[in-house]
């Protein structure tokens, strides 16, 4: 990593450069149980150099890093298609109760009744949240829920003697998570092309669909925040021509409460607890990407379920189950924030979820739109897709206009995606953001496109404010330099 | 920006025919502006066949993948090896020290089916792409 010259020396040293031969971070009590060999000589390393600090070293060390980090808890985090709302405390108190976090994985079903009966309730809110038949929580994220749903595809037209169909149909506009779980499963993937609306292409859909096409992946509003009136007319013709359809539920925050993918024609949908359910992303923890089905695939979905027999709970496989995707629910804590966040909202409160993430994201566009370009002039849903271009040719880029964000204390928003839209700013305010917090935000976007006019290297150079600078990101990923090594 | 002895693909590849009748082939000028910082790239073997306006390897840059194609069906002869151990080549001289394969093609008369330069900018201009320097 480059540092800046703000960064000063101590603070750039590493774990492995504080260590000091003799000190300990941990006590390590008297042995009580007999000894017992560990694995052969010949499979263990002569020497392991580790760090040795104290505890408080080390604790400072990482507390240090801590504060150089930004999340949902520093500020707002406007990071299109990942739905960073703000994760209330309670879930965490939730997923903390000794009966849940002191669960092992090999407990007994019968003294584990009460996370089971969570479990079966859950799959049955989302299972309700998507007007679908069935559920299965055993994806670990969104992009493991890609695949346990591409798979199910595959299991299902063969089981029919159906498999020469082995290409799926994705919109240019797709979460790139989308081919490569289709790929993955081992399909071929062709890419539909979007009208000037940014709707996916009706006629060339149809022109595509034939007795190949094994599904049709489409993530619902789309990737540019926008509803696809004619959705429920495009399942239709892939239901005619055999295929089954896929919705990626990235973006299920826009409609949580008011449209049911089941009901427009979806055959198989995820969900990222982690965006929608308000549970925490990526370096906050596990995600978890359940797939709901309609009735016809529900023997397909991976294992375990959760089933109920006599009013007992217990984890079950469906009769012709594409298998395990992990071995344990080790995200286990992620389902109980999800429940506690639905038991707590309850049915209206979701529908005000997706109602205030629709009015946040049209009053960022209506705001926005005269200082930064609007690729597609519409209402949108629960996230605004803007474009840079305007600043371009002031040789200002999305890039620029990111780092330069950094400087009034925000999150940058997603850059360069959908990919169909050039210089792209992806923004998603969430439900959970005060109308100051996004008067504030708007403030910053408005300012920087005044200082993209009067001084571009401003931002070109950004951020000035952090304690490390603009980092080489090509050098980055061209020369990556990952190891500690002595010097 | 687009030099005028290079055929051009819609999908934003160059060729270039050789004196010696080989053709190169690289990605425009355009394409690396798009792409940014180009980091890997992922290119088929000497002696590989490629057809026409299939996929022939991936690009890989700070942004996005995006899939290579052919603008002609042909053999592989060269790879140029070193802008795979630079890839900055391409966005620094795309048409120079940045070109990606040498071909022998299979058929010269499948150039028709690519744009002049002329065609390839009036195509850009039509995508409201903005005007580079």
């Amino acid at each position: 990593m480059m540092f800046a010259e703000k960064a000063s020396p101590s603070q750039r040293q590493l774990l492995m450069d504080r260590s000091r031969p003799g000190r300990r971070a941990a006590t390590v009590p008297r042995r009580d149980v007999p000894a017992a060999p560990l694995h052969p000589v010949r499979w263990r390393r002569a020497s392991l150099p580790l760090p040795e600090v104290s505890e408080g070293e080390l604790v400072r060390y990482f507390v240090a890093l801590s504060q150089r980090n930004y999340g949902v808890d520093s500020g707002f985090y406007p990071l299109g298609s990942c739905t960073m709302k703000y994760n209330p405390k309670w879930h965490d108190e939730m997923a903390a109760l000794p009966g849940f976090a002191q669960l092992h994985p090999l407990q007994e079903e019968e003294s584990a009744q009460g996370a089971l009966r969570l479990m079966h309730d859950l799959q049955g809110y989302l299972a309700d949240v998507t007007g679908l038949e069935a559920v299965s929580l055993c994806p670990a994220a969104g992009a493991g829920g890609e695949l346990a749903g591409m798979l199910m595809i595959r299991a299902y037209h063969r089981a029919r003697r159906d498999a020469q169909r082995a290409q799926v149909l994705i919109p240019d506009s797709a979460h790139g998570t989308n081919p490569a779980s289709a790929a993955m499963a081992g399909f071929e993937v062709a890419h539909v092309p979007s009208d000037s609306d940014g709707n996916t292409d009706l006629e060339a859909l149809r022109g595509m669909l034939s007795g190949r096409t094994a599904a049709f992946m489409v993530t619902m509003p789309n990737t540019l925040g926008l509803f696809e009136p004619r959705i429920a007319a495009a399942c239709r013709l892939v239901h005619e021509a055999g295929g089954l359809v896929y919705g990626d539920g990235a973006n299920l925050n826009a409609i949580l409460g008011r449209a049911k993918l089941g009901e427009l024609g979806f055959d198989i949908v995820h969900m990222n607890l982690h965006k929608t359910f308000s549970t925490p992303h990526g370096g906050g923890g596990p995600g978890a990407g359940p797939v709901a089905v309609a009735r016809r695939l529900a023997p397909y979905l991976p294992e375990p379920q959760v089933a109920r027999q006599g009013g007992v709970y217990h984890l079950a496989r469906p009769r012709r189950s594409i298998g395990r995707l992990t071995a344990f629910h080790g995200n286990f804590g992620v389902l109980v924030r999800a429940w506690a966040y639905i038991r707590l909202m309850g049915a209206v409160g979701l529908r005000q979820v997706s109602e205030n993430a629709v009015i946040n994201a049209n009053y960022l566009r209506v705001q926005l739109k005269d200082a930064y370009q609007l690729p597609y002039d519409r209402p949108c849903m629960h996230e605004v897709v803007l474009s840079a271009s305007r600043q371009r040719a002031k040789g200002v880029r999305a890039l620029d206009i990111a780092k330069r964000l950094i400087d009034y204390g925000f999150h940058p928003p997603t850059m360069y995606f959908p990919l169909i839209v050039p210089e792209a700013l992806m923004i998603e305010p969430t439900e959970t953001e005060s109308k100051e917090t996004l008067d504030a935000f708007i403030a910053a976007l408005l300012a920087m496109a005044q200082e993209a006019e009067e001084n571009p290297q401003l931002l070109q150079e950004a951020p000035h404010h952090t304690p490390i600078s603009r980092l080489d990101e090509a050098k980055a990923a061209r020369q990556p330099d990952l190891r500690w090594r002595p010097r | 920006m687009h030099p005028q002895n290079c055929y051009y693909s819609k999908e934003h590849e160059w060729l270039k025919l050789e004196r010696d009748g080989t053709a190169l082939v690289g990605i425009t000028h355009y394409a690396q502006d798009q792409l940014g910082d180009v980091v890997f790239l992922a290119l088929p073997s000497v002696g590989a066949r490629l057809q026409q306006f299939q996929k022939l390897g991936e690009i890989e840059s700070v942004k996005a993948v995006s899939g290579l194609f052919s603008p002609a069906s042909g053999q592989v002869l060269e790879v140029n090896q070193q802008v795979l151990d630079k890839p900055e080549l391409v966005n620094k001289e795309p048409y120079v020290r940045g070109w990606l394969l040498r071909l022998r093609l299979d058929d010269p008369g499948e150039l028709k089916r690519l744009l002049s330069a002329q065609a390839y900018e009036d195509l850009l201009a039509g995508m409201g792409a903005p005007h580079t320097p």
